[in-house]
């Protein structure tokens, strides 16, 4: 986390930037006042905890009204998610997961408010749900990592196929796909691609399993293994921004292309502030800044990216759709846990 | 005569109406134990028999056919032995140095396990990925820096790694039983031995050895119970190699799609295991009798260990080293820098782990929850089992020896079991808890009144009711004579009773973890989130910061004792 201290007049500016395009003129905005009467937005995100902690901070220095960051993995916010309602417990205003899946489950249960924020309409549809339960918010690439200190970039894997190699035996890590909605979704796209058998060869080698796809980028940048079989790439993009030994690789065979979807919990005991919240996160300033900061894609067509991010355009994407990942979850989870016994 | 008796038949009379004013209250006591204890159980067997179409088996029969729950029972088993049988072999020998022998550095040696007693095993595990990870572990640079070779030293992630790391805090419990036993058994027949001609090990192999042998198998088991109960360190060890255990295949289950039948199923395995090496435990017990424990007024003998004296001292160092030193010092390390496998430069030092960790809302309202169920659970427990212990000690109810059973049993049962009975318990009408504290509360206090039990029922077995009844003849009532002649001498025992309720409450993680909501965050749950993100300062920062508090809080107790908790009759 070496930018910090030099970083400080950016950030400064950036959140400058942020409140004049999200301040309502002055005068009473009824929304505002019944979002401050609320008192307070409940956010169960599975965005990086640094990430989300920032946002949380701008909406509240905004808006004057706090943000209750509660940051676990994507199957982990289904779990508080379902668990809680099953138990009649209203807490949740605002979840965002990276398992499009989850919303099409949300929606059939009847958990979700219907909301389109305020200037999404030219949105690309990929990140649209028909009804406007739920709304893409980022999207990440799955991608492959390794440590340059200890691989030379002339070894290193260029390609999925690459880690299957037996030089990689012992030394690679790989995120949980019952953990991790990045994970699952790369995971599916790739089972699409090479079938099943892509990943049975690949747990001959032994990878460590973690759970987050943000964890790999510490036991990279550590050494512990020098080579990460899957991750986000906003996160590992950030590390390596702050001097981690970090490399990134897009292999040509396709890179997944995970969406984040949003949505407000039908039974949200601030409503009105969870509108708002969700008003602000797709305001082109935050979402600047997401690209900016952050390293991640989103949605608004009108952010540029940093220049040594890949173009979209250029990678091979592989997606699933959010139907897909619902109906085969639990395939997903078993045949994981049947090859790499976890 | 005449004037004596009506005196006497008033005295009776009276004596009767005084108990039977305070039974009441016992009987409510006792009634609180019962549901507190049984009802979890209760819903935990009733919802692993529970079927779409009624009562079913089924449950049951996918643990027997789906060979991932064998593996895990398997793996658990031997963890259990693993760590019960060296946390016997290196605990029992330093209880006996530190309570017999000349050893120097007794009071450091007392201080350093407390020490690795506070330190939550999750917390110690963690410390442990980065002083031995294979590659990147601070143990294995050093040993690849001093040689020259390649390769590791140790690999902490596997199942030996496993066992030592368990072992590591769990050994205090055979120290303190084997400490406190040796402390209570009279050097008498030990000096009778010797008069009769045996020598120093044949004295030691024949007459010690038997006197402290329930303590010791007795501490083998805690250290079996432990391994079989954690949750934390398999989670953190096991798992990135690719290994369930029990507990961390039952919290898998919660997981979505959540199988909460077959999780309680599967908890019916190791509650049946921990209850039979209790049981056993207390059949060999019963058979050889504590009769010459008893410990008043007898003096002890030191043994001195003459040339032995550093090298056990060595020993000694060395195992605490492993379980307090090494970790704290590498989390110390990570909670000032940036990278925590780069050396200690000012280039990667910083002040950023303590100002997130600060800043991240989450920290402070779990530290105040932890600390809020920590002070409710240990005064509440403490309450409860001392009245316990005190019903059953005096007799006041008939079945009493029910309630010392019942006061017992949940050190069989592992904290997510207990979890998976309380959720099912308190998930639906007519008490929700979930969602609130109070269901942690309740889950602590069930899960620690064996110890606060255990704690009380020694205390009021060295209070003879003489001096109770003394104040009862002189006309007190039943309450009135506890509290102004028992609880002042109980005081000592109770405070001891209290901070081992109050530790158990802040380090534990395996029943908060599937009890915990968005609104009811304990620190262990947000130091578990954390690291499956692997944000080791903030980790770091938080498990010295818990530490710390810990340590104060224990620290006051003890001087509000006025004696050392874990035992120390100095």
């Amino acid at each position: 986390m070496r930018s910090s201290r030099s970083s400080i007049p950016l950030i400064l500016a950036l959140a400058a930037a942020v409140l004049m395009a999200a301040r309502p003129a002055p005068g009473a905005d009824p929304r505002l006042e019944a979002a401050k009467r609320e008192g307070k937005v409940t956010w169960y995100t599975s965005v990086a905890l640094t990430t989300a902690e920032r946002i949380a901070k701008l909406f509240e220095s905004a808006f004057g009204v706090p943000v209750a960051v509660n940051r676990t993995g994507s199957q982990r916010v289904l779990q508080r998610v379902l668990q809680e309602a099953q138990a009649g417990i209203k807490v949740v205003d605002v979840i965002q997961t990276s398992d499009a899946g989850h919303f099409v489950l949300l929606k059939s249960k009847g958990l979700l408010a219907r909301y389109i924020p305020a200037g999404t309409e030219g949105f690309p549809a990929a990140f649209k749900d028909r009804d406007g339960s739920y709304l893409g918010w980022r999207a990440t690439l799955s991608v492959i990592a390794y440590n340059p200190k200890l691989v030379p970039a002339a070894e290193a894997p260029r390609s999925w196929k690459d880690l299957l190699q037996p030089k990689w035996k012992g030394k690679l890590v790989k995120a949980h796909p019952g953990y991790s909605g990045i994970i699952a979704t790369g995971m599916l796209a790739l089972v699409k691609e090479f079938s099943w058998d892509y990943f049975r060869q690949l747990a001959k080698n032994g990878p460590m399993i973690v759970q987050s796809a943000n964890d790999p980028a510490q036991v990279v940048a550590s050494g512990e293994r020098p080579v990460a079989a899957d991750g986000a790439e906003y996160f590992l993009y950030s590390q390596r921004k702050k001097g981690n030994p970090l490399a990134i690789v897009y292999p040509a065979e396709g890179v997944p292309l995970v969406i984040s979807p949003t949505a407000i919990a039908r039974d949200a005991p601030h409503p009105a502030a969870a509108r708002l919240f969700t008003d602000f996160i797709f305001t082109k300033a935050v979402q600047q800044l997401m690209a900016d900061r952050e390293g991640l894609y989103v949605p608004h067509p009108e952010v540029t990216y940093p220049a040594d991010k890949p173009k979209l355009k250029d990678l091979k994407l592989l997606q699933v759709d959010a139907e897909e990942l619902e109906s085969r979850n639990q395939e997903l989870k078993r045949t994981f846990a049947e090859i790499f016994g976890v | 005569m005449d004037l004596a008796a009506p005196a006497g038949s008033r005295a009776g009379p009276s004596r009767w109406l005084a108990l039977d004013r305070s039974t009441p209250l016992w009987a409510l006591l006792a009634l609180v134990l019962v549901v507190l204890v049984l009802l979890p159980l209760a819903w935990l067997l009733a919802s692993s028999l529970r079927g779409a179409e009624g009562i079913t088996l089924r449950h049951y029969l996918t643990l027997a056919t789906e060979p991932q729950y064998l593996q895990a029972v398997r793996y658990t088993l031997l963890l259990g032995l693993g760590v019960g049988l060296l946390s016997a072999l290196v605990g029992a020998p330093m209880g006996w140095l530190v309570a017999r022998t000349d050893l120097p550095g007794k009071r450091v040696i007392r201080a350093l396990v407390l020490a690795s007693f506070v330190t939550p095993p999750y917390l110690g595990a963690f410390a442990w990925t980065m002083l031995a990870g294979p590659n990147a572990g601070f143990l294995n640079k050093l040993f690849r820096d001093l040689t020259g070779a390649e390769g590791h030293l140790v690999n902490i992630f596997t199942t030996g790694g496993l066992i030592f790391v368990m072992f590591l805090y769990s050994y205090p419990y055979v120290f303190t039983m084997v400490a406190n036993a040796l402390e209570l058994i009279p050097s008498e027949l030990e000096e009778a031995a010797q008069m009769l001609g045996a020598g120093r090990s044949r004295t030691a192999l024949s007459i010690t050895l038997p006197l402290a042998a329930p303590a010791l198998t007795g501490g083998f088991i805690l250290g079996f119970l432990q391994a079989l109960t954690l949750f934390g360190s398999p989670a953190i060890l096991a798992m990135p190699a690719g290994v369930h255990t029990i507990t961390t295949r039952i919290w898998a289950l919660f997981q979505y799609p959540p199988r909460v039948e077959v999780a309680a199923a599967l908890s019916l395995p190791l509650l049946l295991v921990a209850a039979l090496l209790l049981a056993l435990q207390r059949g060999w017990l019963g058979r050889k009798g504590y009769a010459t424990v008893g410990g008043r007024g007898a003096a002890r003998q030191v043994i001195p260990l003459g040339p032995w004296r550093w090298p056990a001292l060595g020993f000694c160092l060395l195992l605490l080293a492993l379980a307090v030193g090494f970790p704290y010092l590498i989390l110390a390390k990570a909670a000032m820098v940036r990278a925590w496998a780069q050396p200690l430069t000012w280039e990667n030092l910083t002040f950023q782990n303590l100002q997130f960790t600060w800043e991240y809302g989450a920290t402070r309202e779990a530290l105040w929850n932890t600390l809020k169920l920590g002070i409710l659970s240990a005064t509440a427990g403490v309450g409860l089992a001392t009245a316990i212990a005190y019903i059953v000690n005096r007799g006041l109810l008939r079945g009493a020896h029910v309630l010392t059973f019942l006061a017992t049993a949940p050190i069989a049962i592992p904290g997510v079991v207990l979890a998976v009975g309380l959720f099912v318990a308190y998930t639906q009408p007519p008490l929700v808890l979930y969602g609130t504290v109070w269901i942690l509360f309740v889950a602590y206090l069930t899960k620690e009144m064996p110890i606060g039990y255990a704690q009380a029922d020694a205390t009021f077995r060295g209070i003879h009711p003489e001096l109770e009844d003394a104040s009862r003849i002189l006309g007190a009532g039943r309450v009135r004579a506890l509290l102004d002649v028992t609880v002042p001498l109980a005081r000592s025992g109770v405070v001891a009773a209290w901070c081992f309720i109050f530790i158990g409450a802040i380090r534990e993680l395996s029943a908060s973890i599937l009890l915990f909501t968005s609104q009811s965050r304990v620190i262990s749950v947000v130091i578990f989130d954390l690291k499956e993100e692997g944000h080791f300062g903030a980790i770091a920062v938080l498990g010295l910061l818990l530490l710390a508090l810990t340590f104060l809080v224990v620290l006051g107790m003890e001087r509000v004792a006025g004696r050392s908790i874990l035992g120390s009759r100095e």
